[in-house]
């Protein structure tokens, strides 16, 4: 899911500086959980802009905030109070926000700043764990990715600078070219690796901006 | 072929140094540094943005060094540049006629003055020694072919006290196999460190040069002992800093003895002497090593 961390209060009010009346969007998926986002969080923001002052003309969650085609129908329902709003403030990922934007017409404020595609360790505590580079290469690494997991995105082999197994950048986080050459061990692939050939990434399968159609596949499976 | 590589092909105990360039565009200190180690070493080795501090440039230093009567070794690190950028400067430096060249991945950008900056880690060490092997066989990465091609000595870097050694053998081995002719290891201070890597590295058939880093303080020794990877200064080391009245006549005499320990194990030794420049001589007299 898309991780998501809460602007400042000060700073969301300064963008939303000379603006009286604002209308609120959620998410109902990652922002959610992330807790940037959710309903419960859209409520809390609404008191807090109210006490500063603020009129929120309405507040909607969709379902979820990067679907453009929700977004205009959610939009359409409460066009009154965001025809009324100078402006959406939008708790979602930077995604959302232009969807809010796309979908409004409307001048639109992120409220949160958006960091990573993240895994869920647990409630709360979430993970880096893939990059979105279009080229998968986690066959080769025991299922544990280098080119996210490693500062440096190192591809044939570690620095020489873990510590005690921890990485040199930030000792919080395991070294993962020693997971990945444990992992490797134990699966017996650690050979296959070292013969493979020298591994460069190819930028040139990611340009941005990206986007994608799905084909109409008898498979069934996306393009493949 | 360049003195280096001739001494370590041929057998001779090689010697090289390191000198960094300033912050800034005042290069004598530099030169005079460089002075130091006329007719002592091999080839000068020129850091480039060490530490991911931004300073004056490797190549641009190397050439100064070059036109001086040097001969240096240009280090490239992937930190900065992309593979564009990196072959241009390869084809550059042997345009210069700079053939040694040190190829590194570059320490994280984090940890140096511009924090702020992108990282860039297009390559990293092993391809771009294979991307600098390719361009020596006259195609580049894109495998579009040069209208001449440039011949390098290629060197790498090692960590011998790295946990688990297995492990830093592994990314040795790809180094070599991507092209790695010789390697200059991370500083070590303990022999024996240096004696269990060196029992597997010398199977590779490849030169490994020592790395050696001037202590200065007992301080120094402590602060490397905390924060630099794959570098351990024995405790009898930092009580000897401690308890010296000379910190530099003591500093010579460790390094000298550890060259002397561990000369028998490899193929030559490579100083960082961080300013010390000045007390490279001696050292590698009290070592009995002379070019």
């Amino acid at each position: 899911m898309i991780i998501t961390k809460a602007k400042p209060f000060a700073e969301i009010l300064q963008s939303l500086e000379g603006e009286n009346t604002v209308f609120l969007v959620g998410c109902s998926e990652c922002a959610t959980v992330c807790k940037t986002g959710g309903e419960e969080e859209v409520k809390q923001m609404k008191a807090r802009l109210e006490q500063e002052g603020k009129t929120v003309s309405g507040w909607v969650v969709l379902s979820p905030g990067c679907n453009l085609l929700e977004a205009k129908k959610e939009f359409r329902k409460a066009k009154a109070e965001i025809d009324r709003a100078d402006s959406l403030l939008v708790m979602s990922c930077g995604g959302g926000v232009q969807i809010a934007q796309e979908a409004s017409g409307k001048v639109v404020h992120p409220a949160n700043n958006t960091l990573f595609l993240g895994t869920v360790e647990r409630f709360g505590h979430f993970k880096e764990y893939c990059s979105m580079c279009g080229e998968c290469i986690l066959d080769m690494t025991g299922g544990i990715c280098p080119a996210t997991r490693c500062p440096k995105g190192l591809l044939n082999g570690p620095c020489g600078g873990a510590k005690d197994g921890k990485c040199e950048v930030n000792p919080d986080n395991d070294c993962v070219w020693i997971k990945i050459y444990d992992r490797l061990k134990e699966i017996g692939k650690l050979d296959e690796f070292l013969a493979s050939p020298v591994h460069v990434r190819d930028y040139s399968v990611n340009t941005k901006p990206s986007t994608l159609v799905l084909e109409r596949s008898k498979t069934g499976r996306n393009n493949g | 072929m360049t003195a280096l590589e001739q001494a370590l092909t041929k057998g001779e105990f090689a010697v090289t140094a390191e000198v960094a360039p300033p912050k800034g565009t005042d290069v004598s200190e530099m030169m005079e540094n460089a002075e130091f180690l006329r007719g002592k070493v091999h080839a000068i080795n020129v850091t480039d943005q060490q530490s991911s501090v931004m300073r004056l440039g490797s190549l641009a230093s190397c050439h100064l060094l070059k036109e001086a009567g040097f001969e240096p070794v240009f280090q490239l690190t992937t930190r900065d540049r992309n593979r564009i950028a990196l072959q241009s400067d390869l084809l550059s430096a042997y345009a210069l006629g700079i053939e040694n060249v040190l190829c590194l991945t570059g320490d994280y950008v984090t940890l140096g003055d511009h924090p702020q900056a992108k990282p860039v880690f297009d390559l990293d060490s092993v391809s771009l020694l294979m991307a600098a092997k390719s361009l020596e066989n006259g195609t580049d990465m894109a495998g579009e072919s040069l209208e001449g091609a440039p011949s390098f000595y290629l060197g790498a870097v090692v960590t011998p006290g790295y946990e688990p050694l297995e492990l830093q053998l592994l990314k040795m081995e790809r180094k070599i196999k991507a092209g790695a002719q010789f390697f200059q290891t991370q500083a070590v201070y303990d022999p024996e460190v240096f004696r269990r890597f060196m029992e597997s590295a010398k199977e590779f058939g490849v030169p490994v040069m020592l790395g050696c880093v001037l202590l200065k303080s007992a301080g120094m020794a402590r602060y490397m002992n905390k924060n630099v990877a794959g570098v351990s200064v024995p405790d009898s080391i930092i009580d000897e800093m401690k308890k010296t009245d000379d910190k530099v006549t003591t500093s010579i005499k460790i390094a000298a003895r550890i060259i002397r320990e561990t000369k028998e194990m490899c193929q030559g030794v490579h100083l960082m002497p961080m300013g010390w420049e000045r007390h490279v001589p001696d050292i590698l007299d009290e070592a009995g090593i002379a070019i």
